[in-house]
């Protein structure tokens, strides 16, 4: 028989991969689905994760491949359903089907008003429409909002991480009209405005006009300026097939269709946002997963039926815990609301106040596994309890749902890990619980340990330390070589994980070069040849140039090397030149060049300080205050070769204007009239995160042995790889806890800490030129040990922009 | 029909740190040539298969599940030092050549 399925958002996907699981008999061998947009299905619950870094690619939910039998036809939409031939017609061609699932979704909902298609108005729907909204945003400065609710504060939240000042406009008189009341709409407002948000409710937009390179939007009383606008006021059913081919639809939109997902044409289905179960729409996936299985199963001859949804809702919008659950207004309603901390938590009873029918909680909803499982019942506990912060020390019960997007309950999860699960990933596999927003794992993680299931903090296969335990083992009994420690607390030989840990380890501690005796064997090949390997396996080489400050005479010395070996120079993030293209066998020769010239290694290649940079500060800028160029050549002198649990990376602004960019960096400084803010925990790449502000208004002395503490604190008690933002949200008890340890000394550790930092700076010599007076260590620096002057003769280089590149790999070398 | 092996000597194994490699030239061919903590010694094809730079003898040696193995210092696949395989990629393997010490020098078969 012949299936065709249009559309391949969430709920298609998951209709064809749970049809594909209980059609065993292959009763559907031709199964067709029609996509509009060009990706497969992805994770659109999670679609604003995209500004938070998560990729296109890791949002897909698509496995890779199709069930057998299966074709996707991506960017191919439906334009037509004759139901009298029984075909899809798209613009490339026709698909015949025995019966038909219609998946089609939603559409984002812009009101009638004019302007709406000028350049700068989006919605936010699909990621082609984040992508659109990320382009637009670059470099301007404001944007608009419509809509209060639920995808109206995702996409404030968008706005914001792209830089934007940012208003939400909403037509009801609070924000999440759906959700949550008056009050609790009042409390959320004042938290969303302490984040920097403009809030305008009672305001529908009466239209958008241009105003030079900006837009004019009129909102009730209200004309607000700014460079974009996105629409996220809501969704409409996408019908308009179904409406075409005659099939009867809901008053307010929505293919009509009755409990088992079937519309007026027996042949047909409808399910998801699209359909309209005896009149009524969902715009949630999980009741859309649901109907999807139904009609999997009504396909194969069974009898299942949709049975109406939950539709209770907890999410965290701008950092605000939101939830409601079951009625949000009845005959009693009892109500807590402290403005001051943003809670507001009500609970809607019978009248004789004996049975909970629903709630709704802002700010903090701890509470809502447990009142959600209740609903129905008599309130477990107090009221009191739950009318304040935080969650009761009541167990869920077994029927309560764990993860709501595939309604997998507590029950499913203990009985997984009762059958050998042991880890997150593999409940995931087990149970799908967690596979579609992902945020019920944390619960996941706390049932397991709940049952008892230790989560193994062992770093490899060799060591069932973790590295904070093997940090303390090696500290405290004095351990200075990887095979006194394996030896006694590890098993085998060691491995690429275990070995760079404890090498990182002794030379934290200050276990001399890294290069001496048995610590050489154990560092990755960087710090084995101290440089950074490329793809072609010849090394790039950085010099320290602290702060990023340097002579013209340094400089022409850097030029000369370049230009003498044949190296490709590079200006790198931190303020230096990276020169690529060296083989092994160079380094020796291009370094004796650079330590003559007075550079050092800077360790580029080493879990280890990096760079601090600099703005040019008070010395030269009109608007500086200190000297922060001053500081970061203090700072980069101070901490340089301090090997740690990944690398460190700093920057030093003279004014708030900060130009360094201090807050993208693991300890940035920022100077004030009277002396210097500390900010730590701050990341660039994948996962970027803005540094917390630790402490204000520091004098220098106490700047840096405040950073003292920080570091040698972090390199103590981090994870391997693990940089200082995820540390320090790992950390128990968060910045409060690191001010109380490290200021005020409640560990009873500064001294210790101090004491390390001193060794540290006392015991610092350049490697480099360590490795050029000591003939053992330079006899490694060879291409082959039979034949140490014949380079490998696999690298070659073509020109590109006017500098050496690495010819790529695999390609037929050129002959002369 | 005899077949001659040779045997080249690349290193005395005092030039190769405990578990640790270099790279040796043997008749045009690039081999990496490994000490392991017991003074035996073990040679392979000194090209990564899967990136294609000839680094693997710059790579940390160790054990998995009991297996000696060299760990790529490109993108950290291990492979069996005994037999070649990739332990994180069925579809690529690493030549395995004969290798041995004698009188304090470490021999290869290879090229």
């Amino acid at each position: 028989m012949r299936l065709v399925v249009i559309g391949n958002g969430m709920v298609g996907q998951r209709f064809v991969e749970s049809l594909a699981a209980r059609d065993t008999a292959r009763r559907f061998t031709e199964v067709t689905v029609l996509g509009e947009e060009t990706r497969r299905a992805y994770d659109r619950v999670r679609l604003s994760a995209f500004f938070d870094g998560v990729s296109a690619e890791e949002l897909t939910l698509a496995p890779p491949g199709v069930p057998a039998g299966t074709t996707i036809r991506l960017g191919e939409p439906a334009t037509a359903v004759d139901r009298e031939a029984r075909v899809v017609r798209t613009a490339a061609g026709e698909y015949p089907y025995d019966a038909l699932v219609l998946a089609t979704g939603s559409r984002a909902f812009v009101p009638p008003v004019p302007g709406t298609g000028s350049p700068g108005v989006f919605v936010y729907r699909t990621l082609d429409d984040l992508e659109a909204l990320r382009a637009h945003a670059a470099g301007r400065s404001a944007g608009i909002v419509v809509g209060g609710g639920l995808l109206g504060l995702e996409a404030a939240n968008a706005l914001r991480l792209l830089g934007l000042r940012t208003a939400i406009v909403e037509f009801a008189p609070h924000l999440m009209p759906m959700q949550v009341d008056a009050a609790g709409g009042a409390i959320l407002r004042r938290r969303i405005e302490e984040l920097g948000i403009d809030v305008h409710t009672g305001a529908g937009v009466t239209g958008i006009a241009p105003d030079g390179d900006r837009l004019a939007v009129g909102a009730g009383e209200l004309t607000l300026g700014a460079d974009l606008v996105v629409f996220a006021a809501g969704v409409r059913p996408r019908d308009e097939l179904a409406r075409a081919a005659g099939l009867p639809v809901a008053e307010r939109g929505g293919i009509l269709v009755d409990a088992s997902c079937r519309t007026a044409d027996e042949r047909v289905f409808a399910i998801g946002e699209c359909a309209a179960v005896d009149g009524r729409c969902y715009g949630l996936v999980a009741p859309g997963y649901a109907m999807a299985d139904v009609v999997a199963d009504r396909l194969l001859g069974g009898d299942a039926t949709f049975g109406g949804a939950d539709m209770s809702t907890k999410l965290k919008l701008l950092g605000v815990d939101v939830a409601s659950f079951g009625a949000t207004t009845g005959p009693l309603d009892v109500v807590y609301a402290d403005p001051a901390h943003g809670l507001y938590a009500k609970l809607v009873l019978t009248d004789d106040a004996r049975t909970l029918l629903g709630g709704i909680l802002v700010g903090d909803a701890a509470a809502y596994g447990v009142l959600k499982a209740a609903v129905g019942g008599p309130v477990p506990g107090k009221l009191a309890d739950f009318l304040s912060a935080g969650a009761p020390d009541v167990a869920l019960p077994g029927d309560a749902q764990v993860c709501s997007c595939n309604a997998v309950t507590k029950d499913q999860v203990l009985g997984a890990i009762g059958a050998g699960c042991a880890d997150v990933g593999c409940l995931k596999a087990c149970t799908r619980a967690g596979t579609t927003c992902g945020s019920c794992v944390p619960l996941l993680r706390s049932l397991l340990t709940e049952a008892g299931v230790a989560q193994s903090t062992a770093l490899c296969e060799h060591f069932a330390y973790s590295r904070q335990e093997l940090f303390d083992l090696i500290r405290v009994r004095g351990i200075a070589t990887f095979s006194a420690l394996i030896g006694e607390y590890g098993t085998g030989r060691g491995c690429d994980v275990c070995k760079p840990v404890v090498a990182s380890i002794l030379a934290s501690l200050g276990g001399g070069h890294v290069l001496d005796g048995e610590q050489a064997a154990l560092q990755d090949t960087n710090d084995h040849f101290l440089a950074n390997i490329q793809r072609d396996g010849t090394y790039s080489v950085v010099p320290r140039i602290p702060g990023g400050e340097i002579t013209p005479e340094r400089l022409i010395v850097i030029g000369e090397v370049a230009r003498d070996f044949g190296l490709y120079t590079k200006i790198t993030g931190g303020q230096r030149i990276d020169l690529f293209g060296a083989r092994v066998e160079q380094l020796p020769a291009i370094w004796r060049r650079l330590v003559d010239a007075g550079f050092e290694s800077g360790h580029a290649y080493g879990k280890a300080l990096r760079t601090v940079k600099s703005c040019v500060g008070s010395t030269w800028c009109r608007y500086g205050v200190q000297d922060s160029v001053g500081l970061a050549v203090a700072l980069e002198l101070r901490y340089r070769g301090l090997r740690s649990p990944h690398k460190l990376k700093s920057a030093v602004s003279g004014c708030a204007r900060e130009c360094a960019e201090a807050r993208s960096k693991d300890f940035g400084v920022i100077a004030t009239e009277t002396g210097w803010n500390l900010y730590v925990g701050g990341n660039g790449g994948f996962r970027p995160r803005h540094a917390d502000l630790f402490a204000t208004d520091l004098s220098t002395e106490e700047l840096v042995r405040t950073i003292d503490r920080f570091l040698m604190f972090y390199i103590r008690t981090a994870d391997r790889l693990q940089r200082t933002a995820a540390w320090l949200e790992a950390l128990d008890g968060g910045l409060e806890h690191l001010r109380a340890v490290i200021v005020d000394d409640s560990l009873g550790i500064c001294a210790e800490l101090d004491a390390a930092m001193d060794r540290h700076v006392g015991g610092y010599a350049d490697e480099w030129r360590a490795v050029l007076e000591d003939p053992d260590k330079l006899r490694r620096f060879v291409s082959f040990v039979n034949e140490p002057q014949t380079p490998d003769p696999s690298i070659a280089f073509t020109v590109e922009r006017e500098q050496r590149v690495p010819v790529p790999l695999g390609m037929p070398e050129v002959s002369a | 029909m005899t077949t001659t092996i040779t045997w080249t000597a690349v290193c005395r194994l005092g030039d190769l740190l405990p578990e640790r490699g270099a790279a040796a030239l043997v008749g045009g061919v690039q081999v990496a040539v490994f000490r392991l903590h017991d003074d035996q010694v073990r040679a392979v094809g000194n090209r990564d298969p899967l990136w294609g730079a000839n680094v693997m003898s710059r790579g940390i040696v160790g054990t998995r599940g009991g297996r000696a193995v060299v760990v790529s210092p490109m993108h950290k696949q291990a492979y069996d030092l005994d037999t070649g395989a990739c332990l994180d990629d069925p579809a690529a393997a690493l030549p395995v050549y004969a290798a041995r010490v004698r009188d304090g020098v470490v021999e290869v078969v290879a090229g």
